[in-house]
Parts: structure tokens; C-alpha cells; sequence
């Protein structure tokens, strides 16, 4: 039933390679988290900004990506978007065939995901900026540059953290589906390994651990980033 | 204007689109089984969570550390690949629902929504506030009673809106069932794929049925909103 003896590292078990794959997961997740917040601020600001056009796009964007399951998110990223970059550069005159790599495909099509997700937050964050912090800023003479890097996002940051460790606990888990894009992280080298060792009882229990291990040990970091964030401001 | 509507009719979206919704009754088959199941189991491990027995709460707690913990791709996984892996298993009568890819399926849904689920009635519960239970109390009830007639209404009416996000997360969740060889809508997606070569018009036509099959869910869960908080309605 288990086989956990193949698990050494080395060329008889399958340790190292877990290995491997668990820093895979955790590059990918990292990467698209930050891909997904760049995303997450340019929809916030289209939400925020008086205008109908962006913010309709905004609406839109995250309306069908939160509508629609992760897979086919992915599906549609991995399958359609050699194409969509092959007719771009078709635009600047080159034609051979282009393709992304998995790890390029993957990190963008977790990014677009989590990015919806992240945007929630990064809005309600930004809605409890009191007003008087602006005009303060303001009549102070700061540049709006100087707003953003010294008033607003500190505050954000403080109010996100909590949704953005949610998120992120999110982003770790939906890595899962992209094993479907045949990049090995946790859950490809899982297949891998039941398929030789014929035993996938074995491999998907160290998968589950594994995931446990990686979603509790980041939930400490945000707990520790967000007791530092909120330092002056808890009793 | 009859040649545009030709036209459409020959497209590749519009001819998918009823392919995919042939698969639209292997989602629904998943979603009617699980989520009652997952609801009512939910609400027993919430209270099973918020009781004074320290082994039942702490056994609960587990369970919902770990399901939450792991992704729901392995909970599928574990019970097809992995229980079906398992000789014991493959010549008891468990064998007879673990064969079929579908009670798998559900199997694994039931047991992630009820994780979820039992983490959102948990707070439900816990923020009833003590003067109501006490009140019930001064009233006569019994342990039952206070549960049915004070506890349990109050709870639900107000995890309403987060148990929908759970709902409409399910709805999502049932795609990867398709993974187990399923043939529900992202799976005959897939098919249609392979057999076109034409992925995004494929997965276009699935698209644009679960986002209608959530616009449904979410006007279901405000419905129930409107009725079971009508102290909340704007106007009358």
C-alpha cells in the first residue's frame, strides 16, 4: 500500500526530486503572486479613476475570471495564448513559430487568476484610507507620486495583509492546476512518480503534506509580517 | 441578416456551445448531490466544532486544517488514483461507489465544501450574541429547541453572503472532477479541443455556461438573502 522507502533522495527514491518540485511550486506561486499584484493595482486604479471605459474593462475582467473556473482559465492561457502571441509578433514581422515555455505560461495564467482576487482587497484597502489623509498629503505640497509611496501605500499595505495572506494561501493551492501544462511542480511529479512506482497512495499523501507544510509555514510568515505592519495600532 | 445568422450558425462557438451544454446535466448531477449533503454535514461539524467536548471539537479542527491546508486537486486525486490503489478497498463494497470517477467526484466536493462550510457556520454561530441565547433560555427551551428555534436561524441568516461565495467557489470546483476522466462540460471542452485543434473557441463556449450557471447561483443566494433577512431590505 505505501512504498515511503522510495522516497530517499538519490537515484533510488524520489525524494530529490520532490524536492525540485516543491521549489517549482513555491517559485511559480511567488512569481504570480507578484505578477497578480502589479495586475491588482492597475485594476484598482481603472476602478478608481472617473472613468466609465476602464472601469467597465476593470468590471468585466474580474467579473469572467471569478466567474469561470480556474481550469479553463488555464486551459485557455496554456492552448490559446501561443497563438495570441504568434499574431502579435506576426504585427512586427516575424513569423517563425513562438512558443512560451510552461513556466512562463503557468506563472501568467495563475497570475491573471489570483490578480482578481488580489483586486478585491487592494479596493477595499484603499476605500478605508480616511479622506483627511489625502488632503493632509495635499496641502502639504506632496507630488502625487510622493501620495502614493509615502501615505497611501503604507496604509494599504496595512489593511491588506490579511487578504492578501488569503490570496496567497489561494494562489499556492491553484499551482496544483497547472500541472495539467505538464511543468513539473508538486502535483506533475506526483503522476510521475505513481506511474513508475505503481503506488499513488504513497505520492499524493507526500503531495497533501507537503501543500500542508507549505500553506502553514507561509501562514506564519503573514502572521509574523502582519504583527510588524501593525505595530502602534493593536492594544 | 439571414446570411449573419448563418454565418453564426456555423460558427465554431455556436456549434460547441451545445456539445459543451450536453455535459451541462454531469455538472448539475454533482452539484445536486454534494451540496445538500455538504450543507447539512456542515452545519453538524460546526456545531460539533463550537462543542464542549474537546475530542469531537479538536477531531473537527484537524479535518478542517488539513482540507483547507491541501488543494482539492489531491482530495480528488487521493480518492480515485488513491483509494483505488488499495486491495482492501478494491474488494470491499466501497469498490461499487470508488469505481465510478462520478461518486468520487462527489465524494471529494462533499468532503471539501463541508471543511469550508463548517469554517463559516462556525463563525455564524459565534457571533450570536449572548443575550438571545440567554433569553431563550429564560424562555424554557431545551438544548433542541434553543438549537432550532434561536441558534441555528440567526447563524445561517448572517453567513448567508459568505456560504454563497462558497457555493459559487463549488460551482467552479466541479471543473476539475473533469480531471478523473468525468465527462462533465470542461471535459467535453477538452474533447471538442482535441478533436478541432481550435482550443479557445472550445473553452470559450464552456466559459460563457459557468458564467451563466454562477449568475444563477448568485441570484439564487440574493433571493434567499431578500427573504431570510427581511429586516435588510432597502425598500418593501
Amino acid at each position: 500500500m505505501f512504498k515511503f522507502d522510495k522516497l530517499v533522495f538519490g537515484d533510488a527514491g524520489w525524494g530529490d526530486e520532490f524536492l525540485i518540485a516543491t521549489l517549482m511550486t513555491l517559485l511559480v506561486s511567488i512569481l504570480s503572486m507578484g505578477l497578480g499584484l502589479f495586475l491588482a493595482i492597475i485594476t484598482v486604479w481603472a476602478k478608481i479613476i472617473q472613468n466609465r471605459i476602464t472601469r467597465f474593462i476593470a468590471n468585466f475582467y474580474t467579473t469572467v475570471i471569478r466567474g469561470v473556473p480556474e481550469l479553463l482559465v488555464i486551459y485557455l492561457i496554456f492552448f490559446g495564448g501561443n497563438a495570441v502571441v504568434m499574431s502579435i509578433a506576426k504585427v512586427f514581422g516575424y513569423n517563425k513559430y513562438i512558443e512560451l515555455n510552461a513556466l512562463t505560461i503557468a506563472t501568467i495564467a495563475i497570475a491573471v487568476i489570483s490578480a482578481t482576487y488580489s483586486s478585491e482587497v487592494l479596493r477595499a484597502a484603499y476605500l478605508s484610507i480616511s479622506k483627511g489623509q489625502l488632503e493632509a498629503a495635499k496641502a502639504l505640497g506632496l507630488n502625487k507620486f510622493s501620495i502614493f509611496l509615502k501615505v497611501i501605500s503604507p496604509q494599504v499595505i496595512r489593511h491588506a495583509l490579511p487578504g492578501i495572506g488569503n490570496v496567497w494561501q489561494i494562489t499556492l493551492k491553484d499551482t496544483s492546476l497547472i500541472s495539467v501544462t505538464g511543468l513539473v511542480e508538486i502535483m506533475r511529479q506526483t503522476r510521475i512518480s505513481s506511474n513508475v512506482e505503481h503506488s499513488p497512495l504513497t505520492f499524493l499523501v507526500t503531495a497533501a503534506i507537503l501543500y500542508l507544510c507549505l500553506t502553514t509555514i507561509s501562514g506564519r510568515v503573514f502572521k509574523s509580517l502582519e504583527n510588524n505592519y501593525s505595530k502602534g495600532f493593536t492594544v | 441578416m439571414i446570411e449573419f445568422i448563418h454565418n453564426i450558425q456555423n460558427s465554431l462557438i455556436y456549434k460547441n456551445f451545445f456539445l459543451v451544454l450536453s455535459g451541462l446535466d454531469n455538472t448539475l448531477l454533482l452539484l445536486l448531490i454534494s451540496l445538500p449533503i455538504g450543507f447539512i454535514l456542515a452545519l453538524l461539524f460546526a456545531l460539533g466544532r463550537v462543542s464542549k467536548i474537546t475530542f469531537l471539537s479538536r477531531t473537527i479542527a484537524s479535518y478542517i486544517f488539513v482540507i483547507r491546508g491541501t488543494p482539492l486537486l489531491v482530495q480528488i486525486y487521493l480518492i480515485y488514483f488513491g483509494l483505488g490503489s488499495v486491495k482492501f478497498i478494491r474488494e470491499s463494497f466501497l469498490w461499487y461507489a470508488l469505481k465510478e470517477p462520478f461518486w468520487c467526484g462527489v465524494i471529494a466536493l462533499t468532503i471539501n465544501t463541508v471543511a469550508y462550510g463548517a469554517e463559516i457556520f462556525r463563525g455564524g454561530i459565534q457571533s450570536i450574541e449572548k443575550s438571545q441565547v440567554e433569553s431563550g433560555l429564560s424562555l424554557g427551551f431545551g438544548k433542541f429547541l434553543l438549537l432550532r428555534k434561536i441558534i441555528l436561524p440567526i447563524a445561517i441568516r448572517k453567513v448567508l453572503p459568505s456560504y454563497g461565495n462558497e457555493l459559487i467557489l463549488m460551482v467552479k470546483a466541479t471543473s476539475l472532477v473533469s480531471l478523473t476522466t468525468y465527462m462533465e462540460m470542461t471535459g467535453i471542452a477538452r474533447k471538442i479541443m482535441a478533436k478541432t485543434f481550435a482550443p479557445v473557441e472550445a473553452f470559450i463556449a464552456a466559459g460563457i455556461l459557468y458564467l451563466f450557471l454562477n449568475f444563477l447561483m448568485v441570484q439564487f443566494v440574493k433571493y434567499l438573502e431578500w427573504k431570510y433577512n427581511p429586516h435588510l431590505r432597502l425598500n418593501n
